[in-house]
């Protein structure tokens, strides 16, 4: 049974990411972001979906646990549409868009046997464990893509302030929800009490995140990424 | 074994991308120069602002009236300052280079509210002048 609270992130998760598409439109940064606001826009239907099949299956049913993993499963690999498009923005003047797309489309095909490959090895509740699994790996990958985009932007010293907090808004949600499916994995007792609480407040970050980036940076704004690194004194 | 190093490995990339990210925020108020008549309210005119002022100088913010456009970046950065503060007070008997760290951290989210008292007292005084005008 769900509660006030969750109902609440769920409306805020909603709101929010329908806001970011409405600020997208009403500046013009639609077809800029395009990848963006399509996984957006693809997030707003899921989380519509899931209040529907929660109203209709109830939220303990089979119906909803696969709707969310694969609907989860299918907006992560969205997001990594999102990266490639992060990419090829950062590497825009070396003109390596074909690269950059093989590579990510060789890399998702990897994760994909990968994760087919471990849970072979364990058939029983093949389905289940194969999207837990899936999820764990594809966020990872996540991680890591998103994290060499990081160290790219450093090394090429961009200092497009819009870009540089969309990709550090990834990172952040990333690392965190890859975080939160590994030690899932790891502790299986935590889930009930603290875990399943971390996936649907990562899930308003990457929407708030993004609104506030929209609303707040122009897209001319610049900053010196050398000075966000964290450095030992 | 796997789900162990996914977790591990995440975990150290989070921290770098949060703390990056806030300090992105932070990072808008860096250009800007405190005037005399901020420093004279604050009582910072001889000294920089120091990790500690943060709150007073949140509450001197709250005293002026809102631009309306530094709301959520206030409390966006109210939020990393409170978590340091907790890392600081953590840290600082058993990793001092960590506390020292997050000093620095705190002064930078101080700054930031000095810049945002800064600018809202400009806000003010345009506004009152604004009146004035009106009124002749």
């Amino acid at each position: 049974m769900l509660g006030r609270v969750d109902y609440l992130v769920w409306s805020a998760g909603f709101l929010l990411e329908i806001y970011v598409l409405v600020c997208s439109v009403s500046r013009r940064d639609f077809v800029r972001y395009l990848s963006l606001n399509a996984y957006m826009g693809s997030a707003a239907l899921v989380a519509l979906g899931e209040y529907f099949t929660i109203q209709h299956y109830g939220f303990q049913s089979m119906n909803y646990r696969y709707y969310y993993y694969y609907s989860e499963s299918l907006l992560t690999i969205l997001l990594f549409w999102v990266i490639i498009q992060l990419y090829q923005q950062v590497f825009a003047e070396m003109e390596a868009s074909r690269y950059i797309r093989q590579a990510a489309a060789l890399l998702l095909a990897a994760t994909g046997c990968f994760s087919y490959l471990v849970i072979h090895a364990n058939k029983d509740h093949l389905t289940s464990r194969f999207v837990v699994e899936l999820g764990q790996n594809l966020y990872f990958v996540g991680v890591l893509l998103t994290y060499l985009l990081w160290g790219a932007i450093l090394k090429l010293r961009e200092t497009r302030t819009r870009l540089i907090q969309l990709v550090l808004a990834l990172g952040v949600y990333f690392s965190a929800t890859a975080g939160t499916y590994a030690l899932r994995n790891l502790f299986p007792g935590l889930q009930p009490s603290l875990l399943k609480w971390v996936p649907p407040l990562v899930g308003v970050w990457l929407p708030l995140a993004w609104a506030y980036t929209f609303t707040k940076v122009a897209e001319d704004a610049r900053l010196m990424p050398a000075r966000l690194m964290v450095k030992a004194r | 074994m796997i789900a162990a190093l996914i977790c591990v490995i995440s975990l150290a990339a989070f921290l770098q991308f949060f703390v990056s990210y806030c300090r992105s925020i932070l990072a808008s108020s860096r250009k800007f120069e405190l005037s005399d008549r901020v420093r004279e309210v604050t009582g910072i005119a001889d000294h920089d602002v120091a990790a500690d002022d943060f709150n007073r100088l949140l509450q001197l913010v709250r005293l002026c009236p809102e631009r309306g456009d530094d709301r959520s970046e206030l409390r966006a950065v109210g939020t990393y300052y409170n978590l340091l503060a907790v890392v600081n007070r953590v840290s600082r008997p058993m990793v001092p280079a960590l506390a020292s760290w997050t000093d620095q951290e705190r002064q930078s989210c101080s700054y930031f509210a000095a810049v945002a008292l800064d600018r809202r007292i400009s806000y003010s005084r345009d506004l009152f002048t604004q009146q004035i005008s009106d009124r002749l």
